[in-house]
This record gives structure tokens, C-alpha cells and sequence, in this order.
């Protein structure tokens, strides 16, 4: 059989990873502080003896998009979003450092402040308790500040701050999970530069033409992997009449 | 083919999405109704190249290839906000401006909570919601009353035929959580006690961080119409968005099982 099959093949399995990645940031066009994923393909060379004609296509991440989705406000005063780059520390379930931009935050049961997922959220010193209040803010840098229960609005509590981060995009990625993490692990410092709104989520920066073009692109590009896969039929099949013939 | 179940997932959620604005802009008008949101995630990852992984001895991989699952919604999050105060001049009507709740005991002894206000008096004189329920602590006022009286600290008082000086009849209490979002609404305009939300935390109006009363007034329905209709339509482009998504992948299959 031709290797123009498998070559093609090749290129048609990988398309349709791209096209689940892009229906992946479709689907998560409303999920708040959500990051599209980002594909691209490498030429691999098929190294053997022999003319070195066939070259396969191997899908490779590229991490995820970092630029910042729009604000949306809300009433909430505990909806947090980033302005710019950074991101809030959390606790993830395992127990280890995370990052997230999601900033829809509660205060639990136990009065640890968390993420709608159930995240602890991360302070200077571990999670955040937030004593029982009457009236809370969160300022620019992160700091929350509250009215006690039984007290007057005149009297301000600093309960801690919010520990923000802003390592190099480089160094990060997408765990699992859905959360952001070092590449190879590891705690980052906070950042006493990134800044965070309060009365504004941050919505999804999934760009919906942009993931539209995509899919169509996708879309045309497998018809054409699948086209070669039926030429390589064509000729195999004529090879074989001629071979009948003779 | 996964991303069609991964589109499916989007269409899942943003459907979900609109019976939560439908549910929304139903109670527009419903007393003390507080709005919902839809919180989404995104669902699990597969890791298909590690980031950092070594492809030689000496360079490793700058990012990973990681493709996602789609979408879930996580949580409907109730909105505490503050509906406004209109005016109804009932004399049982009554209003929370604040936090807490009215606590209502429920016909199989359990408690409830709520923000409606709209309080009546049954055939013994108690108060008791629109369903029936009795508020509690119980108050139950003289059926001979001429006019009554309910302070902002709770304190209710009745002027009774031939007495110059009001009695105080009773003394209403109202109910805060470490966290309102995690109670669990029950309908009739009830909310009930979860692990999230806390244990109850009773205390006398005005005092302790809880809301004052005003009597003669309601709780308006904190839902903002204009905000629902683009929401609705942000849900909508979205569903559209991700059927295209469908389509698409339905496409790629046909071309696949057509063309060979």
C-alpha cells in the first residue's frame, strides 16, 4: 500500500484533535475567567532510507491564550477579576499551590474564603478566614477589609489580603484539572503589582470568530486529508487493474 | 469523534443556562425572590503531551498538548443583593433592609427561612405566611386589636378597645448565615438550612450586623429584567455557537464516510 495513506491519515487523526480543542473553548465561551487552549501542528519528517518525501503532522500544544477576557460587573462585592495580567492564588484539592482567574469567591461555612469550584483562596500566611460581617470590600491590591457583625460601619477590619500572582506565561500551564500551575510544580511569589477590581467578573477570553474561522478552516482542511486518502485509493486500485491487464 | 461530545457539553450548559434566566425573569415579580446565576468549569483535561517532558537529554517540551472535555455548570449562585421597598401600607406586611431572614416552622416541625414578607394572621390570630406556615417565634395578635405595631427591632405591639397604652404582643426575631449563597431554596419562597450555609444564627433586628423592618412594605424581587434579556441573549449566540460546532464535526464524518 502507498504511504501517501498513512501520511494523509496522519493528518486527518490530528485535525480532529484540533477540531475537539476549538469545541472545547466553544463550549467554555461562559465559563468565568476561562483561557482558550491553542494548538498548532509541527512537520515531522519521517527519517529512514529512501527519498525523504513523507512528512507527518503532529499536533502540539502551544499552552493556552493569556491576553484578558472583558469585565462584566456585578453587584456582588465578592466577585474579584484581574485587570491585566496575573492571577489569584489558590489551594487546589490536593493540597498544593494553584492559580485561577476565576473570580467568583464565597465565604464558606467555616469562613475560609473559596472559589465557586470549592478552592480555598490563598492569603499572605495559608487560606483566608473571614470573621462573621456585616459589609465587606476587597481593595485594589487584594486586601479585604470588613464591618464585624455588631459593629458600626465606622470601624474597618483588614482581615488579609488576597495573594496575587504574575509569573512569566512561559512558565505556565494547564494542568488537568483546569487549573494553572508552574511548569514542573513549585510555589510562585506574590506580586505586589497585579491589580484586582471587585464588582466585576472577568468572562471567558474565548474569541467566538476567531474559534468559528478556526472550525471552518479545520472543516475544509480534513475534506482535503480525506480527498488524499481516497487519490492514494484511486491509484492503488489503478496499479492494480494495470497489474490485471498485463 | 470527541468533539462532538465536547459541543455537546456547551449546548448542555447554555441550556441549562436559559431555564435559570427563564426562572429568573418568571419571579420578576415574585416577593423577596433573590436571582440565580450560573457558575460554569471547564470539565476535566487530557493530557495528550506533558509540558516539560524531555525530548532529548538536553530540551524538553516548552508547552503540553492538553485537550479539554468541554463544560459544566458547577453552581446556581443566589444573589443576596437588595431588593428595593415598596410601600403596601398592610399592616402585617414587612420588609427586611438588610441581611437575615425570617424564620417560618414548616407543617413537619422543621425550619425554614425566608425574605417574604407578606405576613397574615389564621384563625387563632397567630401570623403565619401566604402558604400558612407560622412565623417563629410565634406571634399571635389579640383578635381585638385596634392598630399594631411593628417596630424596626422587631417589637410588636396592639392597641387594645378601651386601653390608652399599646401592649407588646410579642418580639420578632430574624435569622443570619456565615454564607446566604449556600442555602438550599426550597420554592414557596423558602430557603432551608445546608452545611454550607451555616448554622442559623438568630438575633433581634438591627443589631449584630442584621437588617432593621419596615412595617407596611415589601421586598421587591431583586431580578433585573434588562440584565436577564442580555443574558438570554449571550446564552442563545452561545447555543448557536456550539450546534455550529456540532455541525461542523458532523460534516468532517460525512466527508469521511462519503468520500471513502
Amino acid at each position: 500500500m502507498d504511504r501517501l495513506l498513512y501520511v494523509a491519515m496522519t493528518g486527518a487523526k490530528q485535525l480532529m484533535q484540533a477540531q475537539t480543542l476549538v469545541s472545547h473553548n466553544l463550549a467554555n465561551v461562559s465559563t468565568n475567567g476561562f483561557r482558550a487552549d491553542l494548538a498548532r501542528f509541527e512537520a515531522r519528517p519521517i527519517q529512514g532510507p529512501g527519498y525523504p518525501s513523507r512528512i507527518n503532522t503532529v499536533a502540539s500544544g502551544l499552552g493556552f491564550d493569556h491576553s484578558p477576557g472583558a469585565l462584566q460587573a456585578t453587584d456582588s462585592p465578592l466577585d474579584v477579576a484581574v485587570e491585566g495580567n496575573g492571577y489569584i492564588a489558590v489551594q487546589a484539592p490536593d493540597g498544593t499551590e494553584a492559580m485561577t482567574r476565576g473570580g467568583t469567591l464565597n465565604v464558606n461555612a467555616l469562613g475560609l474564603l473559596e472559589t465557586q469550584r470549592g478552592e480555598l483562596v490563598l492569603g499572605d500566611n495559608g487560606p483566608l478566614a473571614i470573621p462573621p460581617y456585616t459589609q465587606i470590600s476587597v481593595g485594589l491590591d487584594g486586601t479585604i477589609s470588613i464591618t464585624a457583625q455588631g459593629q458600626g460601619p465606622e470601624t474597618l477590619a483588614q482581615v488579609g489580603r488576597i495573594k496575587l500572582v504574575n509569573p512569566e506565561p512561559e512558565q505556565l500551564e494547564k494542568r488537568p484539572d483546569g487549573l494553572v500551575r508552574l511548569i514542573g510544580g513549585g510555589e510562585v511569589e506574590a506580586d505586589e503589582n497585579v491589580r484586582l477590581v471587585a464588582g466585576f467578573i472577568e468572562s471567558s477570553n474565548v474569541r467566538m470568530a476567531d474559534s468559528l474561522v478556526d472550525m471552518i478552516q479545520i472543516s475544509r482542511e480534513f475534506d482535503v486529508a480525506v480527498r488524499m486518502m481516497s487519490v492514494a485509493d484511486d491509484n492503488a486500485e489503478r496499479a492494480a487493474t494495470i497489474a490485471r491487464m498485463s | 469523534m470527541e468533539s462532538l461530545w465536547v459541543a455537546k457539553t456547551g449546548l448542555e450548559a447554555q441550556q441549562t443556562r436559559m431555564t435559570i434566566v427563564a426562572q429568573n425573569l418568571a419571579n420578576v415579580n415574585t416577593t423577596g425572590y433573590k436571582r440565580s446565576r450560573a457558575i460554569f468549569e471547564d470539565l476535566l483535561y487530557q493530557n495528550l503531551v506533558q509540558a516539560g517532558g524531555l525530548t532529548s537529554q538536553q530540551t524538553e517540551a516548552p508547552t503540553g498538548l492538553n485537550l479539554g472535555t468541554g463544560v459544566r455548570m458547577v453552581a446556581t449562585d443566589k444573589q443576596f443583593a437588595q431588593g428595593n421597598i415598596i410601600n403596601t401600607n398592610n399592616t402585617f406586611d414587612m420588609a427586611i433592609q438588610g441581611r437575615g431572614f425570617f424564620e417560618i416552622l414548616l407543617p413537619d416541625g422543621s425550619q425554614a427561612y425566608t425574605r417574604d414578607g407578606t405576613f397574615q394572621r389564621d384563625s387563632d390570630g397567630a401570623l403565619v405566611t401566604s402558604s400558612g406556615y407560622a412565623l417563629q417565634p410565634a406571634i399571635t395578635v389579640p383578635a381585638a386589636a385596634e392598630a399594631v405595631t411593628i417596630g424596626v427591632d422587631g417589637i410588636v405591639s396592639a392597641v387594645l378597645p378601651g386601653q390608652a397604652d399599646p401592649v407588646q404582643v410579642g418580639t420578632l426575631q430574624l435569622t443570619d448565615f456565615v454564607n446566604p449563597g449556600g442555602l438550599q431554596p426550597r420554592g414557596e419562597n423558602l430557603y432551608i438550612e445546608t452545611v454550607s450555609s451555616g448554622p442559623p444564627q438568630p438575633g433581634t433586628p438591627g443589631l449584630n450586623g442584621l437588617g432593621t423592618l419596615a412595617q407596611g412594605a415589601l421586598e421587591t424581587s431583586n431580578v433585573s429584567v434588562v440584565e436577564e434579556l442580555v443574558s438570554m441573549i449571550e446564552t442563545q449566540r452561545a447555543y448557536e455557537m456550539n450546534s455550529r460546532a456540532i455541525e461542523s464535526s458532523d460534516q468532517m464524518l460525512q466527508t469521511l464516510t462519503n468520500r471513502l
